[in-house]
């Protein structure tokens, strides 16, 4: 079987996703890597998760679709930025790999584990979870179709399930 | 620094009656009523929040439109609250984007409290430091005036902050409905794809 990572970058590219701007992420690893060697996608790399929400507001002025790729622990510094893409009504997919849940060794990222769905949820982020691999490239399809036909804010919450765990004793 | 201070709404307004078909973003605050008071354009998209995002704005329209010139105008406050963006432009290098801030070295919209570039902080060095092709600190309308042609037209990323008074301006509000403002901005670069 295809490893979702492989079959998310397909959903991009069918959606048309041109600009991709990510925080560097473990989880990401693979999918950031294909889009890196697509020449039809325009990667940049962010100092911080909030960067993104402002740069793909400013590529759909522009007429490029787009994706954030992130951590659950950059989501409570995207909060206010918000506000653009609601007032707006500009899309924006947001994949984020999940930290602080299934098999966390860090305590330290669980709060925000914790309070990443209720945090996009109160900013007006429409959310979808998904805890199993096989099944995250539909619900980023789905995901890509809300934001970019229907021009909301959508994040795709991929689980610790998914991702994987740190062994840490290594 | 000797003189009289620069005007902010001078500066702005000599800025853009050479924009030609630059595409403009502005930033929360007073540059929103600046460009405002400079005259409405279709081609210009009024940030009234999101304090930071700015030169980002700037950044994703630029990488998406590479065949036009795109300037961002922001204030000093907004731009230090998106200070690292400066890296990540640097690193993105589009040759297309300016940032000009106009700097007077006050929150302006909260009671003109000091920002940290009146205590000494150089957006232009921070600028540089991030890789811009050229950036730099202007005081006189003379210096304004040499550095426009380069800000709409040389091969960027470009920077400069412009210091400016702190005297007040006359109110000058643009359109503030952010989903027609969006619209209207569509529309002007994008024509009928702007139905997509």
């Amino acid at each position: 079987m295809e490893d979702w990572p492989d079959a998310v970058f397909g959903v991009l590219n069918d959606a048309g996703v041109r600009q991709v701007c990510y925080v560097p992420d473990n989880g990401h690893r693979r999918l950031i890597e294909r889009c890196h060697a697509d020449n039809a996608m325009l990667t940049t790399r962010l100092t911080g998760e909030e960067e993104g929400v402002a740069a793909l507001t400013g590529a759909w002025l522009g007429g490029d679709k787009g994706v954030l790729l992130m951590q659950s622990s950059g989501v409570g510094k995207c909060i206010n930025m918000m506000g653009i893409v609601q007032e707006c009504r500009v899309p924006l997919l947001m994949l984020v790999t999940m930290r602080g849940q299934w098999g966390e060794f860090n305590p330290w990222q669980v709060p925000m584990g914790r309070a990443t769905a209720p945090a996009l949820e109160a900013a007006g982020v429409l959310v979808h979870e998904v805890d199993d691999a096989a099944r995250v490239a539909e619900t980023v399809h789905a995901a890509a179709r809300l934001a970019f036909d229907a021009y909301r804010p959508v994040a795709v919450l991929i689980g610790q399930r998914v991702v994987g765990f740190k062994d840490w004793t290594k | 620094m000797s003189g009289v201070p620069l005007d902010r709404r001078e500066v702005v307004a000599r800025i853009l009656a050479r924009r030609g078909e630059t595409l403009v973003v502005t930033g929360l605050g007073s540059t929103t009523w600046d460009a405002a008071a400079a005259g409405d354009h279709p081609n210009n998209f009024y940030l009234w929040g999101g304090m930071g995002g700015a030169a980002m704005v700037g950044l994703g329209l630029a990488n998406a439109q590479p065949g036009r010139r795109v300037l961002t105008i922001t204030g000093d406050g907004e731009m230090l609250m998106g200070l690292a963006g400066l890296a990540t432009i640097g690193v993105s290098g589009p040759s297309n984007l300016a940032i000009v801030v106009i700097d007077n070295e006050r929150y302006g919209e909260t009671g003109m409290q000091e920002t940290h570039t009146a205590h000494g902080v150089d957006l232009a060095a921070v600028a540089a430091g991030a890789g811009f092709a050229a950036a730099a600190t202007l005081r006189t309308m003379e210096e304004v005036d040499s550095w426009v042609p380069r800000l709409l037209g040389e091969p960027g990323p470009l920077f400069a902050a412009v210091k400016v008074g702190t005297g007040p301006a006359p109110m000058a509000l643009p359109l503030r409905d952010g989903a027609a403002i969006r619209a209207r901005f569509r529309a002007a670069v994008l024509g009928d794809r702007a139905q997509e």
